[in-house]
């Protein structure tokens, strides 16, 4: 059962919005687009910030928004985090955090606890200092904190990393993905940045000038000829697989993705459990022989093409389906016209896909 | 002389604490408020600013007196009339500082933006609750700004006190009238410490204002 299941329409000056989604009751929902698209829209509108003419939203089975019912934002278990932190200036951190905590009705069962929060986050050493003596990053780790601290039901994060130089960024992300992982909550997610969604989304929902345009999990979306993702010059798949051993002289984890091996390089988990690669389209080149002993290509899986289509004048995206049958994760890959045609390649072939780069896309 | 520097600060103070209390409020609405009339209020809450004194004072001496239902219904509250009374003195010094403090705190309200509340309304802060933890303390700036000029331009009335309070020692003779009857009276000594005082005083309000207020913003930065 879905925990959210929203749909708003209405109109905001001359946009117009009319989408319906659900997420499900774990895991990061990406609401992607361009912008202006309406993202934040909907995430205002789950918040109760923004009110649409036509609205229905049921949250973990209650109703927060139907035809005559309207639950006031402050009466919502949310958590949310602003694009800016937007932490309050006349209180310190710690008195930030407690902010929401405080007036959190939860009394029975106060659920994650405040220096399980600070740690989670890694803001422990900054509680006594005032936010404008906080790095932007850490700005936006005690945002987060304060956010959870409130007891939410479900947290809702709007473009949290676009207001970060990358190396905060790079800083933030890994934090992102323990809130993923560790948290029984559903979090929607809003960005404009393809890269954050394949790193951290389960689920994906592409809008397109306030419409949806597509949704489900993440691999399906990404991986969709008939959206415009596949043919970006930066795209990507991701594929999930379950590790299987660790090879200690080399460094080498090997996982399995739809039957097929794949080497990637340290140790990224435990035995057993489950991983998400990103895979650049860029990085796949096909082979029609499995001639690996005269190259440097660790992970080269048997893979049938379902699809292909020329992008600009001299390249072309090749859709594929990891395993001999063409029924595993799909996978993308780019390579130049003049190697299609040299190789003789058709959809409905089964090839090698010679994969360079895997990047480890977190733990799911 | 020393009579009528407590009168004056009491009138003050009194008048100070009335504006906070309902110009606050005002300045809140005038801030946030999308009524198309609200700015026609706000000129309203202005016109002091522009009036002659005794334009204000006039109108307030027949707003104020037995013969209209405002002097009736403060009559019957007060049990006499509030012209030429302490009491009179304090409403009309309400009406006629209330932009000095409204104004600034407006402007305190207005720099605020929409972002704190949304954030406070986000972690389960009733509107009224969000009022109090954070417009409030981030309106600071503007709040002791207004206090202050409030406090300054109700010490130095002069008109509307003339109008209609008249000159009665202890109840209506405060500061700037004592310095007028002591030129009139060519007692130029007296006055001379009156508006000796007055400068010096005007000159630490602005200073003081000034400095505070610039720490309190860089605080609030």
């Amino acid at each position: 059962m879905s925990a959210i299941e929203a749909r708003f329409g209405g109109r905001l000056g001359a946009f117009e919005l009319d989408v319906a989604f659900s997420a499900p009751a774990r895991g990061v929902t990406a609401l992607f687009g361009q912008s202006g698209c309406g993202k934040t829209t909907v995430l205002r509108c789950i918040a109760g910030l923004e009110r649409m003419a036509e609205g229905h939203l049921v949250v973990n089975g209650r109703v927060w928004q139907a035809p005559g019912t309207f639950l006031a934002a402050h009466k919502r278990r949310i958590g949310y985090v602003f694009q800016e932190a937007s932490l309050f200036a006349h209180l310190s951190v710690r008195a930030n955090m407690l902010y929401g905590r405080r007036r959190a009705r939860a009394a029975a069962d106060p659920g994650i606890g405040f220096a399980e929060v600070a740690d989670l986050l890694g803001i422990g050493h900054l509680l006594d200092r005032s936010p404008a003596r906080l790095s932007g990053g850490e700005r936006q780790r005690v945002a987060i904190a304060r956010a959870l601290l409130s007891d939410p039901e479900i947290l809702l994060m709007d473009e949290p990393l676009s207001a970060l130089d990358r190396l905060s960024k790079n800083d933030i992300l890994p934090y992102l993905e323990r809130l993923r992982d560790e948290l029984a909550m559903p979090i929607v997610y809003v960005s404009h940045d393809i890269a954050e969604v394949e790193r951290l989304a389960d689920q994906m929902i592409l809008l397109e000038a306030g419409r949806v345009r597509a949704g489900g999990p993440i691999a399906t979306v990404l991986a969709d000829p008939a959206l415009p993702l596949s043919r970006q010059i930066d795209a990507s798949s991701v594929v999930s697989g379950r590790i299987e051993s660790f090879d200690e002289e080399f460094g080498l984890t090997t996982l399995m993705v739809s039957g097929a091996e794949f080497l990637v390089p340290g140790r990224i988990g435990e035995t057993g459990t489950t991983c998400r690669l990103r895979i650049a389209a860029s990085d796949v080149a096909l082979s029609r022989s499995r001639a690996l002993e005269w190259s440097t290509i660790l992970n080269a899986p048997v893979a049938r093409i379902t699809g292909a289509e020329a992008v600009g004048s001299y390249q072309m995206v090749v859709y594929l389906r990891i395993g001999p049958a063409g029924r595993g994760a799909p996978l993308l890959a780019r390579v130049s016209l003049r190697s299609w045609r040299a190789l003789g390649l058709a959809v409905g072939d089964t090839v090698f896909a010679l994969v360079k780069g895997v990047a480890l896309a977190g733990a799911s | 002389m020393a009579e009528a520097v407590l009168l004056t600060v009491e009138l003050a103070l009194l008048t100070t604490l009335v504006l906070l209390v309902v110009g606050t409020p005002l300045a809140w609405w005038l801030a946030r408020s999308r009524a198309w009339w609200k700015e026609v209020v706000g000129t309203v809450v202005a016109l002091p600013l522009v009036l002659p004194p005794t334009v204000l004072g006039f109108y307030l001496l027949i707003a104020l007196g037995p013969n209209s239902p405002l002097g009736r219904f403060a009559a019957a509250l007060f049990g006499h009339t509030l012209p030429f009374t302490f009491a009179g003195l304090v409403v009309a010094s309400v009406i006629y500082s209330m932009p000095f403090v409204v104004q600034p705190v407006r402007n305190a309200f207005e720099a605020i933006g929409e972002r704190p509340l949304e954030v406070a309304a986000t972690l389960r802060a009733s509107p009224l609750d969000a009022f109090f933890s954070v417009a409030l303390p981030l309106a600071r700036p503007g709040l002791v700004t207004g206090a202050v000029l409030g406090f300054a331009h109700t010490v130095g009335e002069f008109g509307v006190v003339l109008m209609i309070g008249g000159n009665i020692p202890g109840e209506t003779k405060v500061l700037s009238v004592a310095i007028y009857d002591y030129v009139e009276t060519l007692e130029w000594g007296k006055a001379h410490v009156l508006a000796g005082g007055m400068v010096v005083f005007a000159f630490l309000v602005i200073l003081v204002t000034t400095v505070t207020d610039r720490r309190l913003r860089r605080r609030l930065a």
